[in-house]
């Protein structure tokens, strides 16, 4: 991967949380203290102007990486580090990060009128020098993201949920931002109004060289957004690379199983052969390979040694097997 | 294709809710079949009317909604119009429902065990050692792991994936011969989502059981339903065999909705997108409701509403597609 055009870099990242009953009520039970290791030694790179996905069950780990990379969670161990990018106006400092969450309507302040939701960054980081141009960027954001400038004056519940999404890349896009956190964007919308905004973002990427870590749990939108992916279990990367060839030749059996466990509309499987049992609890998760108890090709070691993660090529794969 | 006569038959089913500003049209004009043991599909875009039709089928439609018209019949017997104890007593006993979030089905403070047999003696003449017998191999077919211990937790004990089989076994207390599945699967992760899909169709298969299964997601719909109905703005606007309407859509809405999913076997540069959003009840477009976003409309699309032939593979269109760019 070209170092010079990096713009984060995380290096064994790890975030646990202390989930233990308050200390008064554990010391006279006798509890121990109860660590949920939510994300676990995970390390990437993200090239400038390109999409890094995370993929992966609910409860693996994915927003809890995202909040690291915006900075709203601590990682309790390792580091992110964001390079000092160049920009088109030619100054140079640290990428504006944002992030676009999966309810835009919870995000949105209901009181506030859209052209405030989005003009509120501006005015904060003071980025126009006057209300008459603070309006004019306003409208003109509305447009990039296919809205109408009159919008400016209306109410979040006015809008549907797909044109909600909108406002919220208007606001992200109202900072500057260089690179946008997008934690499952699209998985609260209809698949047509998906499609629109998945397409809004393709074009914004493509106009403002913008950066997306892509989180999602659908296979399928991941294929269409991402440079490279990530498929994360229990906290843990299994198995990373470029998109094509991670989706043109899935090594490791987890990804296997997801690819052939999602139903299908283009090849109808009807016969499809379900993956077996659930994921196991953070807590306490299985010894050894965290997916032993739901893997087909696992042998004795499986059950008793972790698989390192192993590079080949441009993939990472932690598996005994694959 | 009509040899079998229909288990449920739902005719011209319009749905009104009386709000401050008049009646809110919600169903208009709602009518498709299901045959014994077969799983129907209905898709469409979130308020497009499927829960309210299978609301309306279980007859649990509240105020301000009302049936304003048409008729639902099981087996040839009208169901629409029975009085509330008549419906309670056909529901549980000949229709089944699953909903989205397992826990508005299951009471929180009974062991599963008690709520099994508390359905299963309300609807069958059957002991109470019986009926535990029963709920213990209920749970046991619909895969819960254990079940001799498991029969006597309580639901916040079960993951999500085990709840929904819970109810799954609820649902199938009385030997249903139709079960409501609205969105069954979609609270649920992907690998949980298709083990409770494979379950339901094993479960259709082996006691001829019919579903209607409600969802979003065309490629649930693809795998596992026989025929599919597309649902938009309150109407039936496609009806058919799951294949022929997945692969060779007629109406320009389902072909639009069709292409605008990503596909996991390639990386497109470009998905379809149907612009435009569905219209809200008080908004919906005279003529056909789908004419401001369909790349077809003509005048005549915007003052005439199209009616659903009455054919096997059907579309509510003036001008429906052909066999042309598909395939
Ligand atoms: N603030 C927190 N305190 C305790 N546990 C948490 C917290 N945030 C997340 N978790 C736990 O961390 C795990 C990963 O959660 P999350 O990152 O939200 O997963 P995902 O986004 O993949 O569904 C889950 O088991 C979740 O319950
Ligand atoms: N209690 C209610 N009051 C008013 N409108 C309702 C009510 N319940 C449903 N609707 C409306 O009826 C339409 C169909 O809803 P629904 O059947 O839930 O759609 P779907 O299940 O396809 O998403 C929607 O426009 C919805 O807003
Ligand atoms: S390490 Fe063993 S259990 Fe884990 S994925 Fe590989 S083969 Fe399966
Ligand atoms: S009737 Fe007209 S507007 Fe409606 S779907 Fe057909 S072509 Fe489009
Ligand atoms: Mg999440
Ligand atoms: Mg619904």
């Amino acid at each position: 991967m070209a170092e010079a055009n990096t713009i984060l870099k995380v290096t064994s990242a790890s975030c646990r949380f202390d989930v233990s009953a308050p200390t008064l009520s554990r010391l006279f039970s006798h509890e121990p203290r109860r660590i949920l290791r939510a994300v676990e030694n995970v390390s990437f790179s993200v090239q400038r102007g390109t999409t890094f996905s995370i993929v992966g069950e609910s409860g693996c780990g994915k927003s809890t990486l995202a909040r690291m990379v915006v900075g709203l969670q601590r990682p309790t161990q390792g580091m992110l580090d964001f390079k000092d990018i160049r920009r088109a106006d030619g100054s140079v400092g640290p990428p504006r990060v944002q992030m676009i969450f999966q309810d835009p309507y919870a995000s949105l302040n209901p009181r506030w009128r859209v052209g405030d939701i989005i003009a509120e960054p501006i005015r904060e980081l003071k980025l126009r020098k006057d209300e008459g141009e603070t309006a004019t960027r306003v409208g003109d954001l509305l447009e990039i993201v296919g809205l109408s400038r009159a919008d400016a004056s209306r109410f979040p519940h006015e809008f549907s949920g797909g044109q909600r999404q909108r406002i919220s890349i208007a606001r992200a896009l109202a900072t500057e931002a260089d690179f946008l956190v997008c934690d499952e964007p699209t998985s609260a919308l209809d698949v047509s109004v998906q499609a629109q905004i998945l397409n809004l973002m393709v074009r914004l990427q493509k106009e403002f060289g913008l950066t997306y870590l892509f989180i999602s749990h659908n296979l399928s939108v991941v294929r269409h957004m991402s440079d490279h992916l990530a498929i994360m279990y229990l906290g843990r990367f299994v198995e990373s690379g470029p998109a094509e060839e991670v989706f043109g030749r899935p090594r490791h059996p987890y990804t296997r199983l997801l690819l052939d466990t999602i139903p299908d509309v283009e090849q109808p499987n009807r016969q499809r052969r379900p993956m077996s049992g659930e994921v196991p609890s953070p807590i306490a998760p299985p010894p050894g390979c965290a997916f032993h108890p739901r893997c087909a090709q696992a042998v004795e070691r499986c059950r008793t040694e972790a698989p390192a993660l192993r590079r080949e090529g441009e993939l990472e794969i932690a598996c005994h097997l694959a | 294709m009509n040899a079998q006569p229909a288990l449920l038959s739902v005719r011209d089913l319009r749905i009104v809710f009386d709000g401050r500003r008049g009646p809110l049209t919600a169903l208009d004009g709602v009518s498709f079949e299901i045959a014994p043991g077969e799983i129907l599909g209905v898709v469409g875009e979130s308020g497009a009317g499927k829960s309210l039709t299978g609301t309306a089928v279980i007859g649990l439609l509240d105020p301000p909604g009302r049936l304003a018209g048409g008729e639902i019949r099981l087996s040839g017997q009208r169901i629409d119009n029975l009085p509330g104890e008549a419906m309670r007593k056909l529901r549980g006993r000949r229709i089944g429902a699953i909903f989205q979030d397992p826990l508005t089905s299951l009471h929180p403070l009974l062991t599963v065990g008690e709520q099994l047999v508390e359905t299963i003696t309300t609807h069958l003449p059957v002991s109470k050692a019986q009926a535990r017998e029963r709920a213990l191999n209920l749970l046991k077919e619909v895969g819960i792991p254990a079940a001799e211990t498991r029969i006597d937790h309580f639901p916040h004990q079960f993951s999500g994936g085990m709840r929904q089989r819970v109810v799954i076994a609820l649902a199938l207390c009385a030997e249903p011969t139709l079960i409501i599945a609205d969105e069954p699967t979609t609270a649920l992760d992907v690998s949980i989502q298709a083990q409770i899909t494979t379950l339901l169709k094993r479960l259709c298969r082996e006691h001829g059981t019919a579903i209607m299964l409600v969802t979003h997601d065309m490629g649930v719909i693809a795998e596992t339903a026989d025929r599919v109905a597309v649902m938009y703005a309150g109407r039936v606007v496609e009806i058919g065999p799951v294949e022929e309407v997945t692969r060779r859509p007629r109406h320009p809405y389902t072909a639009g909705l069709m292409a605008s999913i990503p596909s996991v076997h390639r990386r497109n540069a470009h998905l379809n997108q149907i612009d435009g959003a569905m219209p809200r009840l008080n908004a919906i477009p005279a003529g056909c409701a789908f004419n401001p976003r369909c790349g077809f409309a003509t005048d005549f699309c915007r003052e005439n509403k199209p009616g659903l032939p009455p054919s096997g593979h059907a579309a509510a269109c003036h001008f429906p597609l052909r066999e042309m760019a598909h395939g």
